[in-house]
Parts: structure tokens; sequence; C-alpha cells
């Protein structure tokens, strides 16, 4: 190897370390802040650890109800969301995978139209209110139980099933619902987590929803009571709905640093186990889609 | 003793065909029952949540307020299209899109490409793996929380104004989100930062399918390896960034929504105010349903047009299209 070419690779390897330390640096630096006293931390200067430990915002935001509540609200539309979409989804991409499916072709023109055209913000704010779905948990559920996208990576691993398995199954007189769910499902299981992870992930950070379509603040997802904090900065309603008891200390930033590593969390310590479905996913999209 | 016309004898037996084709048809659609109503199940959710909406464009040729359905409102022509080219906030709108759009397009798009050739140039395959791994991270934010931490970062007490007054470039601290001429670099950064290394994806795979052996006959001919990245990686890849390019330009149109919502205030409005963000305002927030439908279907059209030029174009150059 010559000169020329060590010098490369140790440029190279130096860069990259540099792009690692500017996308880990900014997160750390909300962590270190968060763990930090809030009164203190208003002086700022905190870059590398606490200088004053503490976690009486993390305290002040598993006591603060308002916060629980749309904690809540975001686990359960996750969950539902998630569940709901994956099976829906898998279910007409698998009705569309048999060849024997009269109108095949019609069905995919009137999916593929889908991808390319829409109704756009308004038409679709006025439908989900004349469906009534205004305020009503079912907004986070229903409009998002379908995607023809997730349905096109679905059909690529549909097909590569072998005809053996479910023929067997039809001998032995099951229907196509059984087989679907009985043989065609299970041994689709990464297709199914790299959707449902995609999917998790929107539900998880969808904020958008929760602005347009929800007023009752029972029912805003953690990402919705975020934005309404941080970016129309009304965290003294954060303040206010704080219980008795919570140190003096603890300042609307500092508790609101506290809820944003709270929400990451989940995201952040599944991400190294499920990233190499996120590519997986990615790729088959990108390749068939 | 009535004779019977040869010439009739098809009708007739064509229709018999017919009807048995019917009853074949119907035979055949009983027996895939469960598998027809799996698909329409779907169909009906395409129809409601898809094509009720596409329907609902109409709108934008309407007078449509709230207390009335769609099809009872009365006809406005071409009146808020119009309105739209004569609006004072138009000028503004459209500076900021095509601003934030084309600097994200120059800046934005080359550099994961860069970023995916160097990578590749890793030897360690450990190290490799978790500088990509590391990189995709951010992609899995939402924009919510990133909003947070850009606000921790540009606060009076942030970082940023803290290195900036220590390298005693600045006395007071900037309030960077309340001023609209950092508005554009705030946007721009904060989506570098946030999808470099998804989008670097799709490189590193198409990458990885370049043949070996083209990198052996370089090296034999005694390239070195920027020279290998330049004319062998670079060429071999030249149809995925044409595609993405394509695509690319066509969203020129679009900005980034969730992201411009959560960085826009009052404050740095002149410069934050953004197509999407119009149609938001005049439409959830202030009412005016069939003015944003028609500003939104103006941005469609364009975008469909510019679609087909950038794919033309590309076809063109480099032989690779969309469709």
């Amino acid at each position: 190897m010559t000169a020329g070419e060590t010098t490369f690779d140790v440029l190279n390897g130096l860069g990259m370390l540099l792009i690692c330390f500017v996308t880990l640096y900014p997160i750390w630096y909300v962590l270190v802040n968060a763990f930090n006293e809030g009164q203190d931390a208003m002086r700022g200067g905190i870059y590398w650890w606490p200088r004053v430990f503490s976690i009486e915002s993390f305290e002040a935001v598993f006591k603060n109800s308002g916060i629980m509540t749309a904690m809540g609200v975001t686990v359960a539309k996750t969950l539902i969301g998630t569940v709901v979409h994956v099976l829906f989804t898998a279910m007409v991409a698998y009705a569309l995978s048999r060849r024997e499916l009269i109108g095949r072709k019609f069905y995919m023109y009137v999916g593929t139209i889908t991808m390319f055209f829409s109704g756009g913000l308004i038409p679709t704010f006025l439908l989900i209110r004349d469906l009534h779905m205004l305020d009503s948990f079912l907004v986070y559920i229903i409009p998002a139980m379908f995607s023809f996208f997730d349905l096109i990576i679905f059909l690529a691993f549909f097909r590569d099933i072998p005809d053996a398995l479910d023929e067997a199954a039809r001998i032995d007189g099951a229907g196509d619902l059984s087989i679907f769910v009985k043989i065609v499902l299970p041994v689709s299981l990464p297709v199914l987590a790299t959707i449902a992870l995609f999917h998790g992930v929107y539900q998880w950070n969808d904020f958008f929803t929760g602005i347009i379509y929800i007023n009752n603040v029972d029912l805003q997802p953690i990402q919705t009571y975020l934005f309404r904090v941080v970016a129309q900065s009304s965290s003294s309603q954060m303040i206010a709905s704080m219980p008795g008891g919570i140190g003096k200390s603890v300042t609307s930033q500092s508790v609101k640093l506290a809820t944003m590593v709270v929400t990451t969390l989940p995201i952040v310590v599944a991400y190294p186990f499920l990233q190499k479905y996120f590519v997986k996913g990615l790729m088959i999209g990108a390749v068939k889609g | 003793m009535v004779k019977t016309p040869i010439n009739n004898v098809s009708p007739a037996s064509s229709a018999v065909v017919q009807v048995g084709r019917g009853r074949k048809l119907m035979r055949k659609l009983m027996a895939q029952r469960t598998l027809q109503i799996m698909v329409l199940l779907g169909v009906a959710w395409m129809i409601i949540f898809n094509y009720i909406p596409m329907y609902g464009i109409i709108i934008a040729f309407k007078d449509y307020v709230i207390t009335q359905s769609i099809t009872e409102a009365p006809w406005a022509g071409l009146e808020h299209f119009k309105a739209f080219f004569e609006d004072d906030e138009l000028g503004n709108v459209i500076r900021n899109t095509l601003g934030i759009s084309l600097i994200k397009l120059f800046i934005g798009f080359p550099l994961p490409v860069l970023f995916a050739l160097f990578l590749n140039e890793i030897r360690s395959i450990r190290f490799k793996k978790a500088v990509q791994t590391i990189s995709y991270l951010p992609h899995f934010l939402s924009w919510v929380i990133l909003g947070g931490i850009m606000a921790t970062w540009l606060a009076d007490v942030g970082i940023v104004n803290d290195v900036l007054k220590g390298l005693h470039l600045i006395d007071q601290p900037i309030t960077y989100l309340a001023e609209p001429k950092y508005f554009w670099s705030i946007v721009i950064a904060s989506d570098i930062w946030k999808e470099l290394g998804w989008s670097a994806i799709i490189y590193l795979a198409a990458i990885a399918s370049v043949s070996p052996d083209l990198y052996e006959a370089a090296t034999i001919d005694g390239a070195g390896r920027l020279q290998k990245m330049w004319y062998v990686t670079l060429p071999s890849i030249k149809g995925t960034i044409a595609i993405l390019f394509v695509l690319a330009v066509s969203g020129v149109l679009n900005s980034n929504f969730d992201q411009i919502l959560v960085l826009r205030n009052q404050l740095n409005d002149s410069a934050s105010n953004v197509i999407d963000i119009y149609v938001y305002q005049m439409g959830i927030q202030q009412g005016r349903y069939s003015y944003s439908t028609a500003i939104g279907l103006i941005k469609s059209i364009i975008a469909l047009i510019l679609l087909l030029l950038a794919n033309g174009v590309s076809k063109k150059l480099t032989k690779t299209s969309l469709f």
C-alpha cells in the first residue's frame, strides 16, 4: 500500500468518525441537560456531563397527568394501529397475490392510481369530518390502516411463497381465509416485522393527525403534546399542570427536555435491534416498488 | 314446416355460449368469494380514503362553506385560482418554497452520494456497519423532537451561542429562531443532519452491486482510490442517482411540512411561509376551504409537469428514467 493510500484511509476514517460525532452529539447534549438540575441548567454551559445531576425533571414528567395521558394515547395508537395496518394490508395483498383472482389487473390499477394522486389536505379533512372522526381515537387507526405502497412490499414477498405450501392445505379442504391466517402469515414473519416497524415508527412519531383532527387534550398523543409545548411554547401549561411536591428547581425547559428523552427512548433503545429490518424493508421497496 | 335459416343459428348459439360464460364466471366468483371479499375491503377503503378526497378537489372550483355539502355549493369557476395569483403572500410563498427546496437540492442531494462513496472505501466492515447504523438513527426521530433539539441548541444559553461567544464572534446571544434571515439555514442543516445516512442507503446498495471485475481492471490500469471512485463507482450508480434526482426535482414544491411546522413561528414567518404551510393556514386555520384546495391543486399540477420534464431530461442524458 502506498503512503498516499494510507493517508486516504486515515483521513476517510477520521471523516467518518466526525460524521458519527455530529450525528450523536446533539442527542447527547439534550440528554445531559435533561439530567441536570433545571434551575442550574438555565445558566447554560453543560456540554459533556450534568453539572448538578438530578432526576427531578423526570419525576415531574412521570407525575404529570397530562404527559402520562398523552403517553398512553401514543402507546395505544402505536400498538393498535400497527396490528390493524399490518393485518389489513397483508390480507388485501394476499388476495391480490393469488393468480386466479378475477379482476386482479383492475384492482391493481385502482391501487396504483392512489400512489400518484391524492385529494390533498382539505378534501381529506372534510372527509374525516363527515365521517365523524374528529376528536375520536379511530382517526389514528382507520385512515391509516391501509397503504398501497406497503401492499406492494407484501406482494413481492407473497409471490415468492412456494405454491406447494398451500396446495396441500387446499386438498385438506382449507379455505382462503384459513390459508392466509395459518400458512401465509406464519411464513411471512420477516416482511410482517418490516412493515410493522415502519408503521410503528410512523404511529409513534406522527403529530400532525393530533394537531388537525384532535382538540380534546385527553386524546392527543405525546408528540402532539410536545409540539404544542415546543413550537407554540405554551410551557406555562406544563408547569401549571404540575402536581405539588415537585422541587422548585424544575423548570418548564427541563421538563420539556425530560419529556423529549422519555418520548425518544423507546425508539433509541429498540433501534439497534430493529434497524436491519428497516434496511431490508427499504431495499424490497426500492427494488420491487 | 319452418325453415330455419342458417344465419340464425350463430347468434343463438353465441348467446348460449355467453350465458354459459356468465354462469361460469359466477361459479368462479363464488368459488373465490373469500378472496374477492378480502380485496374488495381494500378497494372500499381506497374509495373512501383516496378517491372521495380526489373527488373533493372540485371544491376548488366552487364556493364551499362548511354548512353545505360539496354538491350543493355554487360553482365559482376559476375565481380561487385567480385570487391566488393576486394574493399578496404569493411572492413570499413561492420564494420561500423554491429557495429552501433548491438549496436542499443542490446541497442536500449530492451529500448522501458523497457519503456513500466515501463510506464504501472504509476497509473495516465492522467500522463501516457501525457508521452506517449511527448515521440512520436521526431518521427515526420525529420532527417534533428535532425541533426541541434545535431549540435547545439555538437557545440564548444554548451551545451555538456559547461557542460563538467563546470565539468572540458575537457579544450578545442571537435568538436564531426569531430572525427570518437564519431560518433557511436552520431548515437545511437540520434536514441534512436528519436524512444524510438514510438517503445514502440506496446508493450503498447500488454500489454493493457493482461488479468487482471493474475494480480489478481499474487496478491493473494503475488507478488509485479516488480515481476508482470517480471512474468506476460513480458511473456505475449513475442510473440510481438519475432516478432519485428526477424524484427530487418533481418534489421542489413540496416542503418538508412537518419540519417547517415545527420550526416556524410568527417572528420568522417572512422566511418560513411555504406553499404547504399556506394551504394549512388558509384551510384548516382560517376555514377558506375552496381557496386552499385551489392552491393545493395548482401545486400538484406543477409538480406533475416537473416530474414529466425531469423524467424526459433524465431519459435523454442518462438513458434511465422512472417510467
